[in-house]
């Protein structure tokens, strides 16, 4: 135990945090102006007549890109030079499990939106508890009803059925999740072959899911179901749209560490970017259940 | 980035880097403390002079200093200011310092994402006071944030100035740097202990700190996901704040609470663990209750996630649910009286002397206590339906966060800043500060609570003439706390300019604990080879 303790690898100082400050910085600035410029306002401020957003919003992300692989080249190479001890490697799992779990939380609030409008927005509108009055006088034409196919202003939408693209979809998922879990097997028994086969399997079954997804997108705003269609509309875009960055960044991880396989960066015990982007990839799967069963099902 | 080279020993790090680069890419744990603590301590003077705006105005009733616009701009961004740029990074500051030295770890578990938690900072607070700048001397006066510091919808949706935006992108550049920095402090605490350090041989405050990062990890998400909200209500026409269009401002005040409940626990937990350790050293006594101060400190965070809407009693909700949060709320009372009571039974028939850091603890327990007896006041439903929204809450809460976080953390400074500088904090400045201090703090907040109760509500730049004789007394106690703070600036800057008398590895008589066997100041490199704890 004492042995590995005094191997722990503290790094040299390091360029790269600061710059990657410096692009959050650019992109939280050119961000806000970039919004500004081309969308509507609130009511009772002037319209933004800025218009150099795009540009720190695009070096700043251009620019945090290339820091963080730089970042991760240093620690790749420290990796495959030995520098890393079991017990960092115990570190980066257990920092990547509670980066998982802020995942799990930000999604909870979107479910927590999602169940506290099915069960208390709606009725209270449609006259529920102590609300009969804001019922009768805000609108009183307003039918509490989920799916909410017509908002209390008017706005009317459609809604987008369980069992079309969402189920195809669903068992896409669900089948990449095996085939990830047999890529990570032939991993740690060390043959390559499969491991290849299988991860580019992976990686293909990810993108027809943001393929199908997409459609969808189309086929939603053709029937009515947009982003600014009511609650409904706010909470399935919101939802599934985080749901599927979330699904295109795990897809570049997975496409990366398909990269990092062919260039040998991994061992049977030494793999940990491999296991992270598996188990996010996971998690991803299960939000996306949830999401199956509570927007698109019931 | 020559040091990629494989070598088993690393010697070649242990002389310090030097420059700019050493604080610009630092990965050194005490270096990004100290930058943490300095970076707060700026914070925490910014935010006081918007105070001292607040005040001046508020001194006589009328309008003399400032309009009633850049009034709101003030009390929001002092606010956000105190919260996320004063307390939050100076305790994680102290997490930094004192926990490898505590738990005998060579460092942070993750040391260049400590840096990056650190370093997003001074950005996400360029854009917040950008915009108070911004307010005060760009043509046309475009407004700061000014929605109060809790940016209810629809103040901060459709009403919102053109700043919100970049106030939301600053959200959540706090919030990725609190995630980080919280994650780091989780994995050093479970994966970096020296061995023999078991959970329970922890110093309490690396219990609380733990029990802190757990709560950042949860809730910071939560606020994001509430900004984003904003965000989309703002300019994509979404509709989670807008009855009309089937959704609900009330939805924000629970999203918004949610995080924020736990927020101010996040708040006060690590103090919890810097007075239990300050108290056993200057009482001679070992900590009464180890074990039962960390089941409370579990179970408080445990409860914060049940209390949210005791915030929210005259908003309008279902009478079972005001029940519910007003005994979840009582029920917190019960932990923190466990806390209470252990400092008070470790005093007893203790040897106690009282030096600086054992003063500001003592009336942190009296302080605090006295803000957690108004929040047992407010938790009451049918009692806060008066208190709500006055100046009996910001009595209240600066009481827990003055007089309880800041005064914690300035036991917490004079107790280690031995271990941090080498010299002793002037004993002379420490008093003068410390008297100054305490005497005005409650010149400051205890006639608020009086205010409050007759009814003068918070947020207003203006106030009923009966209000006056209070409100002119409040403020001279306002700008003496604001002046004595300058006392503590003193005694910072000849610490840091190693001016005093010299520290020992263990200047407190009773002080136990790792970080009392490195020497004062702690080498750059502390526990390369891990200590056997007993």
């Amino acid at each position: 135990m004492a042995e590995k303790m005094t191997k722990y690898y503290v790094p040299d100082s390091s360029p790269w945090p600061l710059s990657a400050s410096i692009g959050l910085f650019l992109i939280a600035i050119g961000g806000a102006n970039f919004i500004q410029q081309s969308t509507e306002f609130g009511q009772n401020t002037l319209r933004n007549t800025g218009t150099w957003g795009q540009y720190p919003l695009i070096l700043g992300a251009l620019w945090l890109i290339a820091v963080l692989f730089f970042w991760w080249r240093d620690t790749i190479r420290e990796s495959v030079n030995g520098l890393h001890s079991d017990q960092l490697g115990g570190s980066y799992r257990q920092g990547m499990i509670w980066f998982i779990f802020s995942e799990v939380m930000f999604f909870g609030a979107l479910f927590g939106a999602l169940f506290y409008t099915r069960w208390l927005i709606i009725p209270w509108l449609g006259g529920e508890g102590s609300n009969a009055m804001t019922h009768e006088i805000l609108w009183p034409d307003f039918q509490a009803i989920w799916p909410l196919t017509t908002a209390p202003d008017g706005r009317t939408t459609q809604v987008m059925g369980a069992w079309g693209l969402p189920a195809i979809n669903t068992a896409i998922l669900i089948v990449s999740s095996i085939t990830l879990t047999i890529a990570h097997h032939a991993l740690v028994a060390g043959e390559r072959g499969k491991l290849i086969l299988f991860q580019g399997l992976t990686i293909v079954l990810g993108l027809i899911f943001l393929s199908l997804q997409a459609l969808e997108y189309v086929h939603a705003y053709d029937m009515g179901l947009t982003l600014d269609a009511g609650m409904y509309g706010s909470l399935f875009f919101f939802l599934t749209g985080f749901h599927g960055i979330h699904v295109t960044l795990g897809t570049i991880m997975l496409i990366v560490m398909f990269f990092r396989i062919l260039k040998g960066h991994f061992s049977k015990e030494n793999h940990f970017a491999y296991e992270a982007t598996a188990w996010y990839w996971h998690f991803v799967d299960i939000v996306w259940l949830f999401l199956f069963v509570v927007v698109y099902w019931l | 980035m020559t040091a990629v080279a494989a070598h088993d020993h690393h010697d070649d790090h242990h002389h310090a880097p030097h420059g700019l680069k050493r604080w610009l890419f630092s990965t050194n744990h005490k270096d990004i403390g100290t930058l943490y603590l300095w970076f707060s301590f700026a914070m925490f003077m910014v935010g006081g002079l918007m105070a001292l705006v607040i005040r001046a105005e508020l001194m006589y009733p009328g309008m003399q200093v400032v309009d009633p616009e850049f009034f709101n701009q003030m009390t929001t961004v002092h606010g956000l200011i105190m919260v996320f740029g004063a307390v939050m990074p100076a305790t994680v500051g102290l997490a930094n310092w004192m926990i490898p030295l505590m738990i005998g770890a060579p460092d942070m578990a993750l040391p260049r994402m400590n840096n990056w938690s650190f370093w997003i900072l001074p950005f996400a607070f360029t854009i917040l006071i950008g915009s108070v700048l911004m307010s005060a001397f760009a043509e046309g006066n475009p407004s700061a944030p000014n929605f109060g510091w809790t940016f209810y919808a629809p103040l901060s949706t459709t009403y919102g100035p053109a700043s919100t935006d970049l106030f939301i992108l600053s959200v959540h550049m706090m919030g990725i740097s609190s995630i980080m920095g919280a994650i780091n402090v989780i994995v050093t605490v479970l994966n970096m202990r020296a061995p023999g350090m078991t959970l329970m041989k922890m110093p309490l405050f690396v219990w609380t700190w733990l029990i802190t990062a757990f709560l950042l990890v949860a809730v910071m998400p939560v606020l994001a996901g509430a900004v984003t909200m904003m965000l989309t209500d703002r300019h994509f026409g979404t509709s989670f704040f807008d009855a009309a269009g089937g959704g609900d401002p009330v939805l924000f005040q629970h999203i918004f609470w949610f995080f924020g409940h736990p927020e101010v626990y996040i708040m006060i937990l690590p103090s919890f663990g810097i007075v239990s350790a300050i108290i056993p050293t200057f009482a001679r006594k070992p900590l009464f209750g180890y074990a039962s101060m960390v089941y409370a400190t579990a179970s408080i965070a445990l409860l914060s996630f049940v209390v949210w809407a005791h915030h929210m009693f005259t908003v309008g909700m279902p009478l079972a649910g005001m029940l519910f949060f007003m005994y979840m709320t009582m029920l917190i009372s019960v932990p923190t009286g466990v806390k209470v009571f252990n400092w008070v039974a470790t005093m007893w028939r203790g040897s106690i002397t009282f030096e600086l850091p054992m003063k500001w603890a003592l009336a942190f327990v009296i302080l605090f206590t006295c803000g957690g007896l108004s929040g047992l006041m407010l938790a009451i439903t049918p009692a806060d339906f008066q208190y709500h929204d006055t100046y009996f809450v910001v009595a209240h809460f600066h009481y827990v966060l003055v007089s309880g976080a800041i005064f914690s953390i300035f036991a917490a400074a004079y107790y280690w800043l031995p271990k941090w500088s080498g010299v002793m904090p002037n004993t002379f400045l420490g008093e003068l500060h410390f008297w100054n201090s305490l005497l005005s703090v409650n010149l400051l907040f205890f006639p608020m609570h009086f205010v409050g109760l007759a009814g003068m509500p918070r947020r207003y730049a203006d106030y009923a003439l009966q209000f006056a004789d209070y409100n002119w007394w409040i403020s001279i106690g306002a700008f003496w706390f604001g002046i004595s703070q300058l006392i503590f600036v003193a005694v910072c800057v000849l610490c840091a300019m190693k001016k005093g008398e010299k520290a020992p590895a263990s200047p407190w008589e009773g002080a136990e604990g790792l970080e009392w066997t490195v020497p004062s100041p702690a080498p750059f490199h502390t526990f390369d080879t891990p200590p056997v704890v007993k």
